[in-house]
């Protein structure tokens, strides 16, 4: 199929950025987005201009380090990462656009890069069970009942990607962090540190620059790994909680 | 010191040899009670001192990150380097299948000793036992630390933790978190890490990539690192330097292997002086999808958990090829793993259901697309599993997977059987490194899959994530501070002369690079190197073959240096700059991993040499000759490699050849 792109185009965080029209031709609809790219990127090489910048690592929808708005919506039509979007969604003639994820907590490094390092500091603020090594008991010892680790786990499926924030109209990083407190607080290990890691997590993502949650949506509408929206209740629920406690 | 009397070793022409490994710093004694001997006997390290002491750590996969966290939690100043945007994207996070560990809470046999058995036979004999029996030991206590991190392991109704059997082994012993093993354990240590960097003993550098290690008075002192997005060039000192880079699978180009995944980081510590330990060990995996054309840029792998409930089967008759497989009569179909190996069946280690789907495709039997000059793909086959246990039993199993599959093929496998393919996975290869995970230049360590690691010549199934955490966790930690206990070591300062000379190295390679304007693109070399890789030092090879991919990759090397075209500037995000230094060390490292198969005339594990086979096709290895480790020195930039070899003892488990039937 023959596409026209309207990329993104910044040299660097301080230069304005542009949108920049290209034609490829002959994309496969077995290709992936992410192929398409590399295939335009073959081509700008060679007729000597330089490559767009995009992130991509794992390819297969799981280290969260791709991400792009694709016309508009986070990772594009379907429900899942850009990098296993195939051309298949889309048709001969298309116009496609292709945007870095947009909010102030991200910043824009370069074409379509973007800086995420803000989600790396809420999970420092208290994403974590404090527990030495060496210092953990036989595993066994704790029975998690099965509904309580099937939600740990289902909230634990969460890969940083950031498309919640890209797609939320406030730019809330809620549901990121709220799949992270959910997943910790359905454990048993998870308990001791449950009221000061919510507080300390929410701070600083308010710290951060992400905006609040007004009960949109779109977040869970455009999270690939679909974290359910109530993680934002279980998180509001144990922020309250906590305020209440101290 | 070397000894040129090579010409009657096969291969000999291409290398010189060295004087053997004559210690590996494996403790003595009975097996059970080396390593808490050698924990024992380890220096110890007062706490006040600890902060005084600095260790860079390159990585942040399961073996980095772990380590990052525990030293850091002991007290130790890290410096904790990758080259993503944030630790948690390492490529550890796309393991799916599992982790073993030796619990036995399935009451059905298992222990340490069989583990340890069982990783040394499915390597092929051609591990160190003392390593291996340690990662059996302390695989128990990998599942207490996750679980008390929150990793979300499956459960049973009884809240209890849930167990399955992998690839090659008649246990239960591997835990795991539905397809996403390698996610939840990474971010287990990843926060873990990230505690420590909110407490101060951890500093993370994301967007970081090494491009030189800095030796000084022979010890390991450092790292030249590249800011990726503003292009600066740093210099990071320390006391001491781990490399938890991961595995080189990328020297095929398209491998399960993530697209920043590099041998960068080795290869550059290889050429300062420590050795390369079995560079042609490749493991090549059964259940990938196939490559569906030219544009594809990487290979994807379906966890080989499918093959418990999966059938393995291609038509008996060619003919039969490009039918609906639907449509092919259950006495038209070869179950041929299930044939060949009647106890083990679809179960049989990698590198055996590997080189069977690929005889299969070579007599003409393959099935899927046309790729090239034939059809390059087996069926895996669930409808028996759906008819036995319901379609909805099979989703949860599995249903990720599925759901993968359909995404990237456009097929829907709860109706039609997959099709899968070998593709390359995992480098047993690496750093060669002793009982400490040192490596040959003091004061640098290796761990992960970055070194040469535990696994011999084949890997079993759910065994790296245990390598990486063991390493990380338990081992790493308790050996360096032997070392770290000789520190501070003299300060150096930014001005010594090896640091200024690395650091100018790297700023003349990139220079270079940016300068030589060619007229091909970086992958274009790539998959070039890639393609030679796979067709003679893939699942099997030949003598002829190896010379001829050893001439072709000295070819392309030449044209590399002449002819790239890396657009762009220094001093900014780049990724075409990137992928150049990358691929100009893939084409290093392809040279002598040809030169390494070339040299190992038998077959064992996922080295096949179709010269030493059995009378039915099975691979035949020769123990009198090579059960050693080849441990590769560098020799120059024009001067042959230089082999040393460990000969590896077995004392514990007795040498067999390896069968599946
Ligand atoms: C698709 C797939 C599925 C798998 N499934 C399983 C499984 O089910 N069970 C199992 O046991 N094993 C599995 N494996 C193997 C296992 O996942 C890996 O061997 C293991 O995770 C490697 O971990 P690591 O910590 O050594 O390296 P990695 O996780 O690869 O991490 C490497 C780190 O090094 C950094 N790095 C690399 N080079 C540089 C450089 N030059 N400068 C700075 N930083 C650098 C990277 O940024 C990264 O942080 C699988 C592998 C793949 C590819
Ligand atoms: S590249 Fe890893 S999720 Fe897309």
């Amino acid at each position: 199929m023959n596409l026209t792109l309207k990329i993104w185009r910044q040299d660097g965080a301080d230069v304005a950025g542009r949108l920049v029209t290209y034609q490829v031709s002959e994309i496969s609809e077995d290709m992936s987005f992410l192929e398409m790219l590399d295939t335009l990127n073959e081509q700008l090489i060679a007729s000597g201009e330089e490559p767009v910048a995009f992130d991509s690592d794992c390819r297969e929808g799981i280290c969260g380090m791709c991400g792009l708005m694709i016309s508009g919506q986070a990772h594009g039509p379907e429900v899942t990462t850009t990098c296993q979007l195939h051309m298949r969604s889309f048709k001969d003639g298309d116009t496609i656009t292709v945007e870095p994820w947009r909010a102030e907590a991200f910043p824009v490094v370069r074409d379509l890069v973007v800086d995420r390092s803000a989600f790396d500091r809420i999970i420092q603020a208290g994403g974590f069970i404090s527990v030495n090594t060496g210092a953990a008991p036989e595993a066994n010892n704790t029975p998690v009942p099965k509904v309580k680790a099937d939600r740990a786990f289902d909230t634990a499926t969460c890969i940083g990607c950031g498309a919640c924030v890209a797609a939320c109209p406030n730019a809330s990083g809620m549901l990121f962090m709220g799949a992270k407190v959910t997943h910790l607080s359905e454990l048993p290990q998870g308990q001791a540190e449950r009221d000061a890691r919510v507080v300390s997590m929410v701070n600083q993502h308010d710290h951060e620059g992400f905006g609040g949650c007004t009960n949109i949506g779109e977040c869970s509408a455009a999270c690939p790994k679909e974290i359910p929206l109530d993680v934002i209740s279980t998180l509001n629920a144990d922020f309250r909680k906590a305020k209440r406690g101290a | 010191m070397t000894d040129t009397q090579t010409q009657d070793l096969p291969g000999g022409d291409m290398f010189t040899l060295g004087t053997p490994i004559a210690d590996t710093k494996s403790p003595d004694g009975p097996i059970e009670q080396r390593w808490t001997t050698a924990k024992f006997e380890n220096k110890l390290v007062n706490p006040a001192n600890r902060r005084k002491l600095s260790v860079i750590i390159v990585g942040t996969g399961l073996a980095g990150a772990a380590a990052a966290a525990t030293l850091g939690e002991a007290g130790y100043h890290v410096k904790s380097f990758c080259y993503q945007d944030s630790p948690r994207r390492a490529h550890s996070i796309a393991a799916q299948g599992g982790i073993n560990a030796a619990k036995n809470y399935n009451d059905d046999g298992d222990s340490t000793y069989r583990l340890f058995y069982d990783t040394v036979k499915g390597g092929d004999y051609r591990s160190r036992e003392s390593n291996v029996y340690r990662l059996a030991e302390v695989s128990t206590n990998i599942i207490d630390q996750c679980v008390a991190q929150g990793v979300p392991f499956a459960r049973d109704y009884g809240g209890l933790l849930d167990n399955r059997s992998f690839g090659g082994v008649q246990v239960a012993r591997t835990f795991y978190a539905r397809g996403q093993t390698g996610q939840q354990l990474l971010i287990g240590a990843y926060q873990a890490m990230e505690r420590q960097v909110a407490g101060g003993t951890v500093t993370s550098f994301t967007r970081h990539e090494m491009l030189e290690l800095i030796v000084k008075d022979g010890k390991a002192r450092g790292i030249i690192a590249r800011d990726m997005v503003t292009g600066a060039i740093e210099t990071h000192l320390a006391d001491a330097v781990v490399l938890a880079s991961g595995g080189y699978g990328n020297v095929f180009f398209l491998s399960t292997n993530a697209m920043g995944c590099n041998v960068t980081a080795t290869w550059r510590a290889h050429r300062k002086g420590a050795y390369f330990g079995n560079p042609c060990y490749t493991q090549i995996h059964p259940t990938c999808i196939p490559v569906s054309g030219d544009h594809q840029s990487k290979l994807t792998l379906m966890s080989e958990s499918l093959r418990n409930d999966g059938r393995i089967w291609v038509p008996k008759n060619r003919e039969d090829c490009d039918k609906d497989p639907r449509d092919i009569a259950e006495e038209d179909r070869d179950y041929y793993l299930e044939r060949i190996y009647p106890s083990f069946g679809n179960l049989v280690p990698r590198d055996i259901a590997s080189r069977q789907a690929k005889y299969m495709c070579d007599e003409g039997r393959g099935v899927g697309p046309v790729v090239g000059d034939f059809r390059r793909g087996v069926y895996l086959d669930f409808a028996d599993a759906i008819a036995r246990l319901g379609e909805d039993a099979v989703r949860a199993k599995y249903g990720n997977l599925f759901d993968m599959y359909a995404r990237i093929t456009g097929e829907d496998p709860y109706k039609v059987p997959m099709r899968i393919y070998p593709a390359v996975h995992y480098t047993m290869g690496g750093l060669w490194v002793d009982y400490d995970l040192e490596t040959t230049i003091p004061g640098l360590y290796a761990t992960g899959e970055a070194n040469f690691s535990d696994h011999g010549a084949n890997r079993l199934g759910a065994s790296s994530l245990m390598q990486c955490l063991a390493d990380g966790y338990f081992v790493l930690p308790n050996t360096i501070r032997n070392y770290l206990a000789e520190g501070p070591f003299e300060p150096i300062s930014e001005d010594a002369p090896e640091v200024v000379e690395a650091r100018q190295a790297v700023e003349g390679r990139i220079k270079t690079l940016l300068s030589i304007n060619g007229e091909r693109t970086v992958d274009s070399f790539h998959r070039e190197l890639g393609n030679i890789m796979w067709e003679f030092c893939g699942m099997e090879r030949t003598e002829e073959g190896l010379r001829k991919a050893i001439d072709l990759i000295r070819g392309l090397k030449e044209e590399f240096w002449r002819n790239v075209r890396v657009l762009g500037a220094a001093d900014t995000l780049n990724q075409s700059l990137e992928k150049a230094g990358r691929v100009a060390d893939f084409i290093e490292l392809g040279e002598l991993m040809c030169i390494d198969a070339l040299h190992r005339r038998e077959s064992c594990g996922g080295h096949f040499r179709a010269e030493s086979q059995t009378e039915d096709g099975e691979a035949l290895r020769h123990d009198d000759e090579f059960a050693y480790v080849a441990a590769w020195e560098f020799g120059g930039d024009s001067a042959a490699p230089v082999l040393h070899k460990e000969d590896l003892v077995y004392n514990f488990i007795e040498l067999k050849q390896r069968s599946y039937k």
